[in-house]
């Protein structure tokens, strides 16, 4: 069950991720953080389809976590969400067209292996 | 820094969440209902008012640097989270994680010396700028506080 539960978080999390980067690549950067300012932020993301999107996924993932949580304790719990680093760095350069330099290439991988020993 | 912020929220989030449900029990459920109920407790609300934040932290990081920079980087996450649980949960860190924590720190300075953004600017429509920030950055005129500028490329 608990594996079940990391699979549908990790599919989720990466749809969300992808979703969001592309929503808020649309949206154009964000600079400022006064309160009014994060008002107006949110109020535009909400007509946002990507981000919609993003966050319907965020929500799967996340309803997903607290069901985890509540059967394994967060040492567990967090890090066997993170198997997804290198698939979404393959699908940033693919999908996304980022450039993938070699050092992000290797910080990836390192966080990845880092990841993976933080499971156990 | 907003780096920073995202991570902070993050752990400060999923440790309250971690605290709360443990709390509350065992839910496995694809009824929202447990789920809702849960809210209840004092430190499920707190993780989530924790993760609120983050997301909006985390978004506005996507909105100005590669997803494939933005993900190991805040993935500081995965050191804060097993220190914060070893020191406030007295949950057992093995070697092997130390070992982990250590390779993800390498990573992220690895990551960390690329270039945040390296999408063409032809991707990216105007930057809608939002104003009313008293962000160092900001290069606005006080009069300028009420409209939305855009940048044309």
């Amino acid at each position: 069950m608990r594996w079940l539960l990391v699979i549908v978080i990790a599919i989720a999390n990466t749809l969300s991720d992808l979703l969001n980067t592309v929503g808020m690549r649309r949206h154009g950067e964000v600079h400022h953080f006064h309160p009014t300012a994060m008002g107006r932020l949110v109020a535009a993301l909400v007509r946002n389809p990507f981000v919609i999107g993003g966050v319907v996924a965020m929500a799967i993932a996340f309803f997903a976590l607290l069901a985890l949580l509540s059967i394994t304790d967060i040492s567990f719990a967090i890090p066997a969400t993170a198997a997804s680093y290198l698939v979404e760095t393959v699908l940033a350069k693919y999908m996304l067209k980022e450039h993938v330099s070699y050092k992000r290439w290797i910080g990836a991988a390192l966080v990845a292996v880092g990841v993976l020993l933080v499971s156990f | 820094m907003l780096v920073g912020l995202a991570v902070i929220f993050n752990v400060l989030g999923n440790f309250f969440l971690g605290l709360g449900m443990q709390e509350f029990g065992r839910v496995v459920s694809f009824s929202p209902l447990p789920y809702l109920a849960a809210f209840l407790n004092p430190w499920v609300g707190a993780g989530i008012a924790m993760m609120a934040l983050w997301m909006i932290f985390q978004l506005s990081l996507l909105s100005r640097a590669d997803l494939s920079f933005v993900l190991p980087v805040t993935s500081l996450t995965y050191v804060l989270t097993p220190i914060m649980s070893r020191i406030f949960l007295d949950e057992h860190v093995s070697v092997i994680r130390w070992a982990g924590i250590f390779l993800i720190c390498l990573g992220v300075s690895a990551v960390g010396r690329t270039t945040p953004r390296t999408t063409p600017a032809s991707v990216h429509p105007p930057a809608v700028v939002y104003p009313l920030g008293d962000d160092v950055e900001d290069e606005m005129a006080p009069g300028d506080c009420d409209r939305d500028r855009e940048h044309s490329q």
